[in-house]
């Protein structure tokens, strides 16, 4: 397990001088340092495995703070790793070489909305959700929607290169970020695009979102704001094998349809749902399909009636269903947020995976998931932005038994190498973090990860944002698969997948 | 890593299981839902950090320091998060378990001691004691000498926070309420219920005991009152003193079992929810915990009780605006939300209007507000800010904490709002 020169088991105590405490306190007051173990305890985990103590937790309410913070730290050599909800799924927030942890969640405003341009500026400890929240009563919304988006924050989003459902239509985060300010290695505030269109030179906003905070720390981003889609309908599309169900979704790509959303269920995920939460699924659906048509009422009807012809004109299609109201449409797709709580019922333990593939090879991957589960004796069940063709077949098992580690450890590293073999890659929203280092040399030869150093490098010489992230260090590997002490049934029906 | 032994570093008699203590996963979807940490939006303040360092003091990676005792004594207990978390997390129940780890550990001394000693141990297990305390109590109130004590500035001289506490005492009822009998149906009997009539709202809130007996009674229950019931316990649950509330729940358990009635119904949602989990706190003891089960099957709150029992007649009549306040452990711990509103609605002339953030605690979490003042108060103007600015003329709630917080938060703020107890509010609407 990965732990840095402050983690230690029992009763250790901060290791950092007095002297930058009290620097620290300068610059942020008493209540912007945190020291004191039972502090530290908390900002030692994400929602990945691994843990690590960091050695001072700051709070900062400026950007100005943190700049004058990140002086201090390049000084002294600290580590710097910042933190919003906390709830990524790759370790980006865990600091594993100690340091300091930079909690953005005081940093939480939106500084200006204007609605005439469809832009935002706002720090980047704000909630994904309470942005289009607070946008709505003007007819405004904030378009990428990880699933985690009630608790992820827009710093974080950012960070990650988030995705979400609705992403299939309008794009990641990083369609969504037109303007950025971070702090990097000299420790002054520095702007990349705006809100003005089109910014010459080099698109570095592209190049910093999904930079996992190895650039540097997001102080404030402006970011888009879309007009909100007055119609939406939402399909469920029952076929009797996955394949038919991948058929439907070639069929809707070749007839031009962009849903805004297309989302897919295999058949022990849909069982396992069934199980849970009496959904009434078709019974003997072998997959199922959510599907989202949104937009103007015109358009929607057009192509609300393309999308049942195909889905129901695929070979193998059993039952389309049609939410006709609010209520149907919360409850169809409640259910379908619902697939992890539900692998709860298979097992006590799960492994996520999160590999994308082209969608024209879907089919072809999701048997090979079928077949590495049969091989190495574990369930695996597969829900899958499918539009996107970003799957997350989720490994049920139990830890207890024994042996079964290596062998969950080696079917998802051969999950990750179907995906890549495939023509696809190894993560498709939830970054690469400590936990997927090891897959880059996979899709990446020695020499395009040296040129990735060299950009990161760019900002970052010192090394001291977010070490041991992205690129593989081979001196700080951590363990491969951690099990997390007593984990718990499962994740929950609106956990980000 | 590998997964460890039952919560090993826990020492009191039934600590919770390693997989009640494990299930949390991190995901940092309760953190929105609570309160603490949406005002002070650090993690220590938040479920999944207390859950954190409540599962590293099973791990002897922390001692039951200052420190640790700060943070968990932060949290309301609200439930907020337990209700959110997708995993299905069992915090209040670990957190109950945490604070009797805490008193085992580090028992209460000097004032604190004195104090615990005295509740605890000699008022709530005692009814008559308590009433004849309460007696005191309302000589106080109404002889002019709180007006003189108050005047002096004494209580600031007494050790601990008397002056605090003194200044949150509710009025004290002028006739208390004591379960005594039966109390027949008006008209035909629809149900046999039982009521259970707490300790607080014996004293504090006499009358809105006698309101809803009367408005169960109207709606053709008949009500018994076993004279035997005492104190539910929670507010020794929710400081560690789990052992006397086992003792509670044993005689309550007896007391009600002396009424063949199918529901035992409860006014007051802190004690509502504790009676409720009867069976999960005695699930350990071997000859209590089938009865413990079968009885809190049998609690339903007021509102429960009034929306699965329809109107029969001429309905109930009140013209006003109303604003609905749901109590924690109503909303959270009982998942009660719908049931209230629907018992206001039925009721003619009223105009029933939501408020911001309603699904947030109003900070009064049983003694909160006397051991986090600070936190209580910030709650607190938050709640009754929200309320104002619905206009409403009533703000109903189902709980003597929050009727007590609400009171004297609307008060402070010059608010023409008034806070009344849904049975009260109910009783004036009715209609012989």
């Amino acid at each position: 397990m990965a732990s840095g020169p402050a983690s230690a088991e029992g009763g250790a105590r901060t290791a950092l001088p007095a002297r930058i405490i009290s620097q620290l306190r300068e610059i942020l007051g008493p209540d912007g340092v945190l020291t004191r173990y039972e502090d530290l305890l908390v900002y030692e985990y994400d929602a990945y495995m691994d843990r690590a103590l960091p050695e001072a937790v700051i709070r900062p309410t400026t950007g100005q703070q943190l700049a004058a913070v990140v002086q201090l730290a390049v000084r002294e050599r600290l580590a710097i790793t910042a933190r919003g909800g906390a709830s990524g799924l790759s370790g980006g927030t865990i600091p594993v070489r100690g340091g300091l942890v930079v909690d953005l969640n005081s940093m939480h405003r939106i500084l200006k909305v204007d609605p005439d341009n469809g832009l935002a500026l706002v720090q980047p400890g704000l909630i994904n959700l309470d942005l289009t929240t607070a946008v709505t009563p003007l007819g405004l919304y904030y378009a990428p929607d990880p699933s985690s988006q009630k608790t992820s924050t827009i710093g974080g989003n950012i960070a990650e290169n988030s995705g979400g459902p609705h992403c299939l239509s309008h794009g990641m985060t990083t369609n969504h970020i037109v303007g950025l300010e971070l702090v990097t290695r000299d420790g002054l505030l520095c702007t990349l695009g705006g809100p003005a269109p089109d910014a010459p030179g080099y698109d570095l906003v592209g190049l910093a979102v999904g930079s996992e905070g190895t650039f540097g720390v997001v102080t404030q981003a402006w970011v888009r704001l879309l007009i909100a889609p007055p119609v939406t309908v939402t399909f469920l599309a029952a076929y009797e094998t996955i394949e038919a169900a991948g058929a439907a979704v070639s069929a809707l790509v070749a007839a031009g349809v962009v849903p805004g959303a297309l989302e897919l269920m295999d058949e022990p995920s849909i069982q396992a749902l069934e199980a849970a939460f009496h959904v009434g699924y078709p019974p003997g659906a072998g997959a199922i399909l959510l599907v989202d048509v949104e937009g103007l009422p015109e358009a929607v009807e057009e192509q609300e009636v393309l999308v049942r012809r195909i889905c129901e004109e695929t070979p193998g299609s059993m039952v389309v269903q049609y939410a006709g109201t609010q209520a149907e449409r919360d409850k169809l797709w409640a259910a379908r947020k619902g697939a992890l709580a539900a692998c709860g019922r298979v097992a006590p333990n799960y492994y996520l995976c999160d590999g994308t593939v082209p969608r024209s090879k879907l089919a072809d991957v999701l048997g090979t998931v079928r077949q590495l589960g049969i091989r190495y004796g574990v369930n695996v069940m597969t829900v899958a932005h499918i539009g996107d063709g970003n799957l997350h077949p989720i490994i049920a098992f139990d830890a207890l038994e024994e042996g079964i580690i290596p062998r969950v450890e080696a079917a998802h590293d051969e999950l990750v190498e179907a995906c890549v073999e495939a023509g696809g890659t190894i993560t498709g929203e939830h970054g690469v973090g400590l936990e997927k280092r090891k897959y880059m040399p996979l899709i990446f030869t020695p020499h395009d990860l040296e040129k990735m150093a060299l950009v990161r490098d760019a900002f970052n010489s010192t090394g001291l944002f977010n070490p041991g992230k992205v690129l593989p260090d081979p001196g700080a590997e951590t363990a491969k698969v951690a099990i997390p002490i007593g984990i718990g049934a499962a994740i929950g029906p609106d956990t980000w997948v | 890593m590998t997964t460890t032994g039952p919560a090993a570093g826990f020492t009191i008699p039934d600590p919770p299981s390693d997989a009640a203590m494990g299930a949390c996963v991190h995901c940092g979807l309760c953190l929105p839902h609570c309160p603490t940490f949406r005002e002070l939006r650090v993690e220590t303040a938040s479920p999944r950090g207390r859950l954190h360092l409540m599962r590293a003091l099973g791990e002897g990676r922390v001692e039951a320091t200052d420190t640790f005792v700060e943070h968990m004594s932060l949290c309301l207990d609200c439930r907020a998060c337990e209700a959110a978390c997708p995993t299905g997390v069992k915090y209040g129940y670990l957190m109950e378990a945490t604070r009797a780890e805490i008193q085992a550990r580090r028992p209460r001394t000097g004032f604190a001691k004195v104090l615990g000693w005295l509740v605890f141990k000699q008022l709530f297990p005692y009814p008559e004691r308590l009433a004849l305390f309460a007696g005191f109590l309302r000589a106080y109130q109404r002889t002019g000498l709180q007006q003189l004590v108050r005047a002096t500035g004494l209580l600031k001289r007494l050790p601990g926070k008397l002056d605090e506490a003194e200044a949150l005492l509710p009025r004290i009822s002028s006739r208390f309420f004591e379960p005594k009998g039966s109390v027949p149906p008006r008209g035909a009997l629809r149900k046999r219920v039982a009521f259970f009539a707490g300790c607080i709202m014996r004293v504090a809130f006499a009358e809105t005991n006698r309101a809803t007996v009367r408005v169960l009674s109207r709606a053709g229950c008949q009500v018994d009152m076993p004279e035997e019931q005492i104190c539910c316990g929670a507010l020794h649950i929710h400081s560690g003193e789990r052992e006397q509330a086992k003792d509670f729940a044993r005689k309550n358990i007896a007391a009600f079992e002396q009424s063949d009635a199918e529901w035992v119904v409860v006014n007051a949602a802190g004690c509502g929810a504790a009676l409720k989990e009867y069976g999960e706190l005695l699930e350990h003891d071997p000859v209590w915990a089938e009865r413990a089960q079968a009885f809190s099957a049998r609690v339903r709150d007021f509102s429960e009780a009034m929306a699965a029992l329809p109107q029969e007649g001429a309905p109930p009549a009140l013209n006003a605006k109303v604003v609905y306040q749901d109590a924690c452990h109503l909303l959270h711990a009982q998942r009660v939300h719908q049931q209230p509103r629907d018992v206001l609605t039925s009721i003619v002339g009223v105009n029933l209007v939501e408020m911001r953030d309603g699904d947030r605690c109003c900070g009064s979490a049983g003694i909160y507000n006397l051991t986090e003042p600070e936190m209580a108060e910030r709650l607190g103007a938050n709640k009754v800010e929200n309320v104002d600015q619905t206009g409403a003329d009533v703000v109903v709630s189902a709980n003597p904490g929050c009727l007590i917080q609400l009171r004297a938060g609307l008060e402070k703020r010059g608010s023409k709002t008034k806070a009344v107890h849904l049975a009260d509010f109910l009783d004036a609407a009715s209609r012989d």
